[in-house]
């Protein structure tokens, strides 16, 4: 019997800005319906790696495969089919701010529509799906008639998760979807993602570095660091990996092989 | 002698730049002028830029001309009194308004408005990664933010101009009038008798030139705004000094090609 192929296999992605080199050689497998959460220090390129997944950044090297097909090898509109059935929330959730809420949560589905991909709503159907959307994140769908900006940084968050969940995506990209919140919130966010990532049956990466978060979400846990995942290894071995640069990282020790230079 | 050699070093990767950042620009404008003829529209966008640029800066525009039309009758009057020129008076302010300060005023007038609005705006949503979630959200950023915006400039500026050039001759009008004691019947027969459509419709061409320019630059360097509220804050005044210039360099490049023959 031969392996399953993973939904997302990466080999050897490398990107440098300039002469600073940020990723340098990433290789990465997760498979289908499983989350793997990514962990590292500020600047590693860990949202870097996410936007090349996503073809926001143009990689220098390496290959990017969604279920066998390498992406990067596809022209824009090529890729297109790939990137509609990935759903993303942002670091600081990137809510369109000239739209209110609920125009937020539906905007997806109203663009796949215009490309002829999905049904065409109507604007009270839209909004009736939004009112649903919100409820599975917790929130009342009265919500739906805000704006954005009257929004607390926690509902922010849940807001741009029922965003990424619309399309029900078969691949959901989180970029540290607790930094910035109470512990408790992040803990609500944290279960919400579990939540939508198990109904929806999708394959997840998640970025943190939060590790009580990082044990919540991930089915498989892996840090980047120097440009390359360097360990990889499940949840619970977080805390005596054996690597001493995981070490460091998550018992947050000043001492170790990790360099905090703080004059940058 | 080494000091002469970094002044030429430096003009040199100074021009170099300004060609490779046209370039870039002029890139930028094709894309999203390829997406005009290419569905989805995006017509409420559309719509809103119209009123934002075309409705809103009626009144700045509005004043500028009248005030502008009335400089140029008082100035006039002021010049040539003494060769007994007043009958001129109106003819000036016509040729003056709709050939020059018409386009121009209002083209300013607009890339301090709605230049620096939509450069803050769109360099906004960059920075906020805004403009990412777009294209996650299968939606083509140039397409939803730019190729509108690049239109509703276009579209709007020649409405603008018009307005302008009728208050600028009134401006003429109302000074030449109440101030200088001209009788109106005459001064109206010698702006009808001056009035040419030639330039009234090269100010408009002018206009649409000029409003494209506008929101172009707005967006460009909204659209490649980075590093925060600074850099929003950076983009915002580049936007506006390089519209400023565009459309002074491209006011006399026009000028050249119409009214030289
Ligand atoms: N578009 C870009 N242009 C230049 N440098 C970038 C760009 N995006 C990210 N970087 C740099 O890459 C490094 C990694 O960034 P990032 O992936 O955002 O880090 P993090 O791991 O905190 O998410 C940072 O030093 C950042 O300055
Ligand atoms: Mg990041």
């Amino acid at each position: 019997m031969t392996e399953p192929t993973p939904k997302i296999r990466i080999r050897g992605l490398k990107k440098a800005f300039g002469p600073k080199v940020v990723l340098d050689g990433v290789d990465l497998d997760v498979m289908g319906g499983t989350s793997f959460v990514v962990i590292g220090g500020s600047g590693t390129g860990k949202s870097v790696l996410l936007r090349c997944i996503l073809g926001l950044i143009t990689p220098d090297a390496g290959s990017i495969e969604i279920d066998g097909v390498d992406v990067t090898t596809l022209t824009p509109r090529q890729r297109e089919p790939y990137m509609a059935r990935i759903g993303m929330l942002f670091q600081n959730g990137a809510l369109f701010d000239s739209l209110s809420v609920w125009e937020n949560v539906t905007f997806g589905l109203t663009a796949a529509a215009r490309m002829g991909h999905g049904p065409r709503l109507t604007r009270a159907q839209s909004r009736a799906r939004a009112g649903e959307l919100l409820e599975q994140v917790g929130m009342d769908p009265a919500v739906g008639a805000l704006s954005p900006s009257e929004l607390s940084g926690g509902m922010q968050k849940r807001v741009g998760l029922a965003r990424a969940i619309a399309a029900r995506p078969e691949i959901l990209f989180f970029d540290e979807p607790t930094t910035g919140l109470d512990p408790i919130m992040g803990a609500v966010i944290d279960g919400l993602i579990a939540d939508c990532v198990r109904k929806l049956g999708s394959t997840a990466i998640a970025i943190t570095h939060d590790m009580a978060s990082a044990q919540r979400i991930g089915d498989r846990v892996g840090m980047l660091y120097e440009g390359r995942l360097i360990w990889q290894g499940a949840p619970d071995t977080l805390f005596d990996s054996g690597n001493p640069v995981v070490d460091q990282f998550t018992h947050g020790r000043r001492e170790g092989p990790i360099k905090v230079d703080v004059r940058t | 002698m080494n000091g002469i050699l970094d002044f030429v070093a430096g003009l040199g990767r100074a021009v170099l730049d300004m060609v490779r950042m046209a370039g870039k620009v002029a890139l930028f404008g094709a894309v999203a002028l390829s997406h005009v003829v290419r569905p989805p529209f995006y017509w409420r966008t559309l719509w809103g830029s119209l009123v934002e640029i075309g409705y809103f800066s009626l009144p700045v525009v509005a004043l500028t001309a009248l005030f502008s039309g009335g400089v140029i009758a008082l100035q006039s009057y002021t010049g040539f009194a003494q060769y007994h020129a007043q009958n001129a008076i109106a003819g000036i302010v016509i040729l003056a308004v709709t050939r020059e300060l018409g386009p121009v005023l209002a083209g300013l007038m607009v890339a301090g408005r709605v230049g620096a609005a939509m450069s803050a705006e769109i360099g906004t949503m960059r920075v906020t990664d805004q403009i990412d979630a777009l294209t996650t959200l299968s939606t083509n950023p140039m397409k939803y933010l730019v190729t509108p915006r690049l239109v509703a400039g276009t579209l709007a500026l020649p409405f603008l101009v018009l307005v302008a050039d009728i208050l600028g001759v009134l401006g003429g009008f109302t000074v030449c009038v109440m101030k200088l004691d001209f009788s109106a019947s005459a001064y109206i027969a010698a702006t009808i008798a001056s009035l040419k459509v030639m330039d009234v419709t090269v100010g408009l061409v002018k206009a649409a030139i000029f409003g494209f320019l506008i929101t172009l630059m707005g967006c460009y360097h909204g659209y490649h705004s980075r590093g925060g509220a600074e850099g929003v804050g950076a983009a915002t005044t580049a936007a506006v000094v390089a519209a400023s210039i565009l459309l002074l360099t491209f006011d006399y490049l026009l000028t050249d090609v119409f009214f030289s023959q």
